[in-house]
This record gives C-alpha cells, sequence and structure tokens, in this order.
C-alpha cells in the first residue's frame, strides 16, 4: 500500500506536462502545495516522495521538527513545513506527502522529510525568470525563500533548500 | 608497464607506521647490560622495509633518512658497536622524524627539512663516533658479518661522493631473482633513463640447453652508466632487487671491475637464451642465496609480527579465522533459509512444527552470524597500549622520575571505534600517574618504598564489558586536601559530609586540579571533567580507588562494542524508549504513594535507607499519550548515572532485546537525554535514552 502510493506520487510528476524551454539555463523544480501557497525545490535535491506514516516523536524540540522514522535503517528527521512557516495545521491523510530532501553541509549530506499536503508538478525555470522575493518586512520570514517565479499565472515560492534544513539553525532554536 | 604506484601507497604507508611501531618498542625494551639480538634484528627490519618501500615509491627523503638508520643497526646488529642510552635516545628521535616525515609525505605536505637535518646530524654524530671500532673488530667476525661490514663501508662512501660523471655496476643476479618477479630488463630502462647505458652481458654461466632452466636467471651484467648522477639515484633503482643479488656499485673513475672476462654481447632487452657449451659450475652462488633466504624469511616473520596498525588506519587487518568462521556461518544461514523456503512452498499445517524449528534455528544462527561480525572489528587493545610505553619512558626522564609500565591483557579484544577513542583519555590519565601519581624517587625512598614507581596498565573483560584499570603505587589522592580546594574553589559548600566516593569525583569536576603547581605534563584542570565526558560518550564510566600513600587506581568500564547495545525496552505512554541495560540497577514496581516530595518539587524514592532522586519520563520529555491514570502505578527503573544512583519513574517494562544503535546525527542532531536510536521489530524507530545526561537534564 506504502510503495503503491510513493511510486504514484512519482508517477504523478513524471507524467505531468513538462515546460518544453529547453535554454541551458533552464533549472527543473519540484513543486508541492501548503494550503494555497505553492512552493518549489531544486529537483536534484529530491531524493524521494513518500506517503506520511506515523513518527516516533522526539522529546523537547520545536514543534515542527514531528519526530523521525526508519528509512531503509537510517534514521530520518521529519519536519512539517506547515508549521515551519507559521501556517496552519493541518490534520495527516493518507494523502498527505513526506519530500524526502537532501542537504550537504561540509561535504557531509543529510537526509530529511518535509512534510507537504501535496506535491504537484515538476516546473522547468528559467533562471533569468527568477525574481527575488519582495521584503515583506518582519512580519514573515522570508529568509527560506531563494525566489519566486510564475508558472501559468500562479506564483511558486523557490526554497532554498540548505537553509531550509540547516542544522544550526535547528540548534539555535533549541537554545 | 607503467603501473599507478600511488593505488599502493596507502598499503606502504600503513606497513611503515606498523615497522616504526615495531621498531620504537624493540627500542625501548632494549636492555642496556645485555643486547638481545633478536630486538636488535627487528628493530634491523623494520628499517629495512621501510627504506625498500620508500625508495621503491620515490620517497628518496626516507630512503636516505633510513639508509644512515640501517647503516648504525647493521653495526649494533654484528655486535661492531656497543648499544648505548645516547645512541638508542637518538634512534628514537629518528623513529619519531621519520614518522613526521611520512605523514608529511602521506597529506602530501612539504617535509620539514629542518627537522630531518638536525636528526640525520645526529645520527650521523653517533655513527661516526664509533667507527674507530670498525676495522679492529672485522677480522675475529664470521664471514657473513665481514661481508657487510664491505658493502656498509661502500654505501658510507657512497654517501660521501653524491655527484659523479657515471658509474660502473657489476649486477650478478641469484639464480631466483626472476622467480621473485623482477625483471632485469626494468631495471635497465630505469637506468637508462638516468644517462647513457651500455650493458656487457655474461654468459659463461648458462647452462646447456637441455639443462637449461627457463625460471633462473643465468645471466650476469656489466653496466655502465654516463651521466651526472647521485649513487642514491642508482641505489633506488636496485632497491627491489636488493637481497636477490649480488651487486657492485662503483664510480667510472675508480678501474677495478671485478668482472671476468667472458663472452660479451650487447644485449637484447629480452634475456637471451644462448645454447653455450660452457655449463660452468657455480658455487660462489651456494652460500649468498642462502643469506638471502634467510633474509627473506626474516622479512615475512616482520609481517606476521606487525599485527599493530596505527590505531587511526582505516582499515583493519582481520583473521583468517575470523573471516572462515563468518563464512561457515553464512553457509548455515543459507541452508535453513533454503529449508524454510521448502516449507512454506506447499505449507499445510501439520508443517507447523518444522516452521518453528526452522525459525528458532534462523533465529540461533542470525545471532551467531551478528556476533562473528561485530567480531571482526574487534581488536587487541594492544593497539591503544602499545604506544604507552614510550610515553613513559619520555615522561619519566623528563621529570627525572624511575617509573616502570607493565602491560596486562593486551590481547583483551575491544571493538576498533573503542579503541580508536579510548586513545586520548588513556594518554591523559597516565600522564596524570606519571606526573602526580609517582613520587620523586628520594620521596619513594623516604616512604619506605622502592626507588622505582610501577604503574600497571591492565586491560579484561568483565560481563560484555571491557575493563581498563590504570594502578599506580604513587602517592594517592589527600581526601582533606581535595576537600579543601573544592571549598576554596566554591565547588563544595563548607559543611557538606560527602563520601570518599564522591570526594575523589570532585576530581572529575571542570576546573579543578590539585596540583600546586603547573607543568607543561598535566594540572591544568581542564583534563578529568573532558577525560569523563569523552568515557561517557562511549558508554563507559570512570571511577577511581585511591589510598593515600599507597597508590590509586582509575577503572573504566567500556562497552565491548559501539554497534549493539542490551536495552530494556520501556513505554512511557504510547512512546517506546530504551534503556541501556548495563546502567540499570534493579525495577521496581510502586505506586504514587511511594513517592516523597522534597520541598514541593523534586520527588524522591527510599530504597533500603537511601533516598533517590526520582525522574519523571513523563513531564521530561512531554509525553501526553497514554493513559495519565496509569502512571499512578508504574514501574521505578534504577539507574546509575554520573557514578549516582536515580530512578526513571516509567509506565511499563516492555522486555530485554539487544538493538542496533543507530546515530542519530547522521541526519538529524543531538537531543538532550537521547544517546541515539534503533529500529524496532515493527521497523518504528526508538530512542535510547543517555541515562547520565539524562540525570543532568533533569537536575537542570
Amino acid at each position: 500500500m506504502k510503495a503503491d502510493m510513493a511510486q504514484e506520487a512519482e508517477n504523478k510528476d513524471t507524467d505531468q506536462y513538462h515546460y518544453s524551454k529547453n535554454l541551458d539555463n533552464a533549472v527543473q523544480y519540484l513543486s508541492f502545495a501548503l494550503g494555497k501557497e505553492e512552493y518549489g525545490v531544486d529537483i536534484l535535491r529530491v531524493q524521494e516522495i513518500r506517503s506520511w506514516e506515523p513518527v516516533s516523536r522526539i522529546p523537547n524540540v520545536p514543534c515542527y521538527e514531528k519526530g523521525v522514522v526508519n528509512l531503509r535503517g537510517s534514521i530520518v528527521p521529519i519536519l512539517d513545513l506547515r508549521e515551519r512557516f507559521n501556517l496552519s495545521k493541518a490534520e495527516y491523510t493518507p494523502l498527505t506527502v513526506v519530500v524526502v530532501l537532501q542537504t550537504g553541509d561540509n561535504n557531509k549530506t543529510r537526509i530529511m522529510g518535509v512534510v507537504v499536503d501535496s506535491v504537484s508538478d515538476v516546473i522547468s525555470v528559467d533562471k533569468t525568470e527568477i525574481q527575488s522575493a519582495p521584503d515583506f518586512g518582519a512580519k514573515v520570514s522570508n529568509e527560506f525563500i531563494n525566489g519566486l517565479v510564475s508558472v501559468n499565472e500562479r506564483m511558486v515560492m523557490l526554497l532554498d533548500v540548505d537553509k531550509l534544513l540547516k542544522l544550526e539553525e535547528l540548534d539555535q532554536d533549541e537554545n | 608497464m607503467s603501473i599507478d604506484m600511488s593505488q599502493f601507497h596507502q598499503v606502504f604507508f600503513e606497513e611503515c607506521f606498523e615497522g616504526l611501531e615495531a621498531m620504537e618498542s624493540g627500542l625501548l625494551t632494549l636492555d642496556m647490560g645485555d643486547i638481545d639480538s633478536e630486538i636488535i634484528n627487528t628493530i634491523f627490519r623494520g628499517a629495512h622495509s621501510i627504506k625498500g618501500g620508500s625508495g621503491t615509491f620515490g620517497f628518496t627523503v626516507v630512503a636516505e633518512y633510513t639508509h644512515i638508520m640501517e647503516t648504525l643497526l647493521d653495526e649494533m646488529r654484528d655486535g661492531r658497536r656497543k648499544v648505548t642510552q645516547p645512541a638508542v635516545d637518538v634512534l628514537l628521535g629518528s623513529v619519531d622524524c621519520l614518522r613526521e616525515m611520512l605523514t608529511a609525505i602521506q597529506n602530501e605536505q612539504e617535509v620539514n627539512n629542518a627537522s630531518v637535518a638536525k636528526h640525520k646530524a645526529a645520527l650521523e654524530t653517533v655513527l661516526n663516533g664509533g667507527s674507530i671500532t670498525l676495522e679492529t673488530v672485522q677480522p675475529v667476525d664470521h664471514e657473513v658479518a665481514s661481508k657487510e661490514v664491505v658493502t656498509a663501508t661502500v654505501e658510507q662512501e657512497e654517501l660521501v661522493e653524491l655527484e659523479q660523471q657515471g658509474w660502473k655496476i657489476a649486477f650478478c643476479p641469484y639464480l631466483d631473482l626472476l622467480k621473485t618477479g623482477n625483471d632485469p630488463v626494468r631495471l635497465f630502462r630505469e637506468l637508462n633513463e638516468l644517462g647513457q647505458l651500455t650493458t656487457i652481458v655474461n654468459i659463461q654461466d648458462v647452462p646447456g640447453f637441455y639443462e637449461l632452466d627457463p625460471e633462473e636467471c643465468n645471466i650476469s651484467w656489466d653496466l655502465k652508466v654516463i651521466g651526472d648522477i647521485s649513487g642514491d639515484e642508482i641505489k633506488e633503482i636496485f632497491n627491489w632487487v636488493e637481497g636477490d643479488c649480488e651487486m657492485e656499485i662503483q664510480p667510472l673513475a675508480a678501474k677495478t671491475v671485478k668482472a671476468p672476462p667472458a663472452a660479451v654481447k650487447e644485449i637484447d632487452p629480452e634475456p637471451v637464451i644462448t645454447t653455450s657449451n660452457n655449463p660452468a659450475p657455480k658455487p660462489v652462488e651456494v652460500k649468498p642465496k642462502v643469506v638471502a633466504e634467510a633474509k627473506k624469511t626474516d622479512s615475512q616473520d616482520t609481517d606476521n609480527e606487525a599485527a599493530k596498525t596505527t590505531a587511526k588506519a582505516s582499515s583493519i587487518r582481520v583473521d583468517t579465522d575470523k573471516i572462515d568462521t563468518l563464512i561457515n556461518m553464512v553457509g548455515e544461514v543459507v541452508i535453513t533459509q533454503s529449508m524454510l523456503g521448502l516449507v512454506g512452498e506447499n505449507f499445510t499445517m501439520d508443517k507447523v512444527g518444522q516452521l518453528k524449528r526452522g525459525l528458532a534455528q534462523l533465529e540461533r544462527h542470525t545471532r551467531d552470524l551478528q556476533q562473528s561480525v561485530m567480531n571482526i572489528r574487534m581488536l587487541p587493545i594492544s593497539f591503544v597500549f602499545s604506544r604507552f610505553p614510550r610515553l613513559v619512558h619520555d615522561i619519566s626522564s623528563k621529570l627525572d622520575k624511575k617509573i616502570v609500565l607493565k602491560l596486562v591483557g593486551e590481547n583483551t579484544e575491544v571493538d576498533k571505534a573503542v579503541v580508536e577513542l579510548i586513545n586520548d583519555p588513556l594518554v591523559h590519565l597516565i600522564r596524570n600517574s606519571l606526573d602526580h601519581g609517582i613520587e620523586m624517587p628520594a620521596d619513594r625512598v623516604a616512604a619506605g618504598k622502592p626507588e622505582t614507581g610501577t604503574i600497571e596498565l591492565k586491560a579484561y573483560h568483565r560481563g560484555g564489558h571491557i575493563v581498563i584499570e590504570i594502578i599506580d603505587d604513587g602517592r594517592g589522592l589527600d581526601k582533606n586536601k581535595l576537600l579543601a580546594k573544592a571549598i576554596e574553589k566554591g565547588l563544595v559548600e563548607e559543611n557538606n559530609l560527602l563520601t570518599e566516593k564522591q570526594i575523589f569525583e570532585l576530581i572529575f569536576m571542570p576546573g579543578f586540579s590539585t596540583a600546586e603547581q603547573l607543568t607543561d605534563i598535566s594540572g591544568r584542570g581542564v583534563g578529568m571533567d573532558v577525560v569523563r565526558r569523552n568515557i561517557q560518550s562511549l558508554g563507559g564510566n570512570i571511577e577511581i580507588i585511591s589510598e593515600l600513600g599507597k597508590g590509586t587506581t582509575i577503572a573504566i568500564h567500556l562497552p565491548l562494542t559501539l554497534a549493539i547495545l542490551d536495552g530494556q525496552s520501556v513505554a512511557v505512554g504510547d512512546e517506546t524508549y530504551i534503556v541501556p541495560l548495563v546502567s540499570i540497577i534493579e525495577s521496581i514496581n510502586i505506586t504514587e504513594r511511594m513517592l516523597n516530595k522534597v520541598a514541593g518539587k523534586g520527588e524522591t524514592f527510599r530504597l533500603r535507607n537511601e533516598y533517590l532522586p526520582v525522574i519523571r519520563m513523563r513531564s521530561i520529555f512531554n509525553v501526553h499519550s497514554g493513559n495519565p491514570t496509569k502512571s499512578k502505578e508504574g514501574v521505578l527503573v534504577v539507574v546509575e548515572g554520573q557514578g549516582e544512583l536515580c530512578c526513571l519513574l516509567v509506565d511499563e517494562l516492555l522486555g530485554q532485546q539487544q538493538v542496533v544503535i543507530k546515530s542519530l546525527e547522521a541526519n538529524y542532531r543531538r537531543v538532550e537525554g537521547v544517546s541515539g536510536a534503533t529500529i524496532l521489530g515493527d521497523g518504528s524507530v526508538a530512542l535510547i535514552l543517555d541515562v547520565p545526561g539524562l540525570v543532568r537534564f533533569s537536575i537542570r
């Protein structure tokens, strides 16, 4: 059942319509939804897409760090992006998706999962079309946002995976 | 023909460091009065193989340097030179210098030429200082020795005459040169690269066609190289075949060619097989061949002896026995698996018994398999211990103390990871014993103790743990002094009553040092708390037993492996945690009423006249799940952390099992109160509790 789900999710992003702008400076992003907002992560950072499964809670950590799961023998932490971005909480359903991302700091790669509502698309983005995120002031944190791009009249926020999963920041949160 | 030599570099460096360790321990065991020739031989072999290897790989600096050491050692070996303490010290220095050089080369850094030159000069001084004895002893010595004297002197000459316009080489390989995998043509090609090479081949020893063994080398050569070449460059080329041939290298100026007049022929790259009717006997070659063989077995011995690798080596050597056991186990597992497969193929209920038996067998085999795999990671503790004789030797002479180090149980096996991590704490503890523990000789005599102090380093297994003890017969810890110091530093309240154990524990407090005077060896008071933290991070603990005036024993208990742990799973709400079995003293079923509040905050439990602090796992880990009424009753797990007892209040004990430790930090980060995670039978993740960390955490 679980495997089917993951397979389905993978099919979903390969079968769907791809932008055929074959430009040299095109970058592919995996887009996913959080509520009504759409975000994108560099597709090369995506290791796999899984369905949500119960995690083992870690005591005394920020609430958006949901816990850890066993991913083929390694212990992988799961972060809830809704809670990370202070969006309203959503119930986890069998359709809730975990995107497993790789992040590399100092030649050591870490794997982490982020909980999102659903993955939507693989989009090709021309680097020149990426606009920098406007400064929203102190109210909204845009520290994780690399830039904005509009695809089919929708705005997609491109996330900086390294910043998103940076552990120093997690450690600071602890203090 | 071009082989990428760099692929062998790692092996070469490992062997060099092994060789250096063997040399070092050999030098340290040399007894001045009574020279054991076997020890000198070991040291010599170490130097010799480093020289050979470094020559081959083109590390000329190392080869040149070892050559001088070798010359010195050679003389000691033949008894032509007395082994003196200064000489041994210089040799020890050289070992250090070589180690530095090799590390630098390994890390592709610049070799520190100044320090090399310094050590080289020291070596040469020792070498020249004793050269008078060289000639006088020569006639008395037996044949082999005198032969080596000749080569030794020749080599010395070459060192002086570095620059010559050309060289004449008489190269007479032994019969089995080709069998050792050496090809003279390669040597000639390399020589040709150095300068203009002319070869004259002597084939008078080649037997008749029917007696000819194509695997034997019956040819010898006279070579002439013209060019501005140093003798070392030439010798480097012949390094490979050293011991497999008779060779004479002379500068062209000296016109003493020993080559016998013979059939002369320009050489073809392939060794020519000529049907010469000249089956000349070769009586001369018999004896050197024996020597060569002897030398070869020697070098094999070194390989066997060199079961000592440096602790940082990224590869380990494993006994073939261990691998064989492993292969056997895998075979058993495969058999059981196919048996189970057979049962499953046409399964009927009457096969249940068979199935159960099969599963039980599989379980047993899996456990055995796991054990034998773990065994592969096990290394003898001597990997760590072997470096301490040197440390003790150096520091005791620096402090003018007389100290012997006794090693006991060096063959006790422990996980490789433990071996790597235990080194620094042990160095620190031994330095402490050397510096603070053992008294000055005069003080010892005054106290009625033997002048020479003893430090015993002991390792043994005890119930799934390895225990390492550092026992000295020094002055011991002074309880009153410790207590006074602690009060002075404000670490302890003045009227606090402490047990003896608690007082000794004080030295593990950060910023605590009893030494009246700081030395560069120890006494800055930063060490002991770090030592304890390191040992605890390995899942072990450390304790001190001391008697004033009699000595101190420091015992370190460590788990045998860091990869597997015996755990007790406990339930807290809906969550499962693993408590390391080693830290559990006992478990008690209790009800809420049995806990007493202290000052309205902390809770205690009275266990046999002792009040123990209670840590509620539910509140410390913010567990909200599960039936809260159940916590009215619970289980108290009495654990030991930080050397003190405390109780963990959990909902239920689930079961004991061996768990494989997985790092939380690999993808995540350190979590307070948790030392790692493991995967349970159902695939979910359970956290392993870090008991000392939990105790610290609960105090805050």
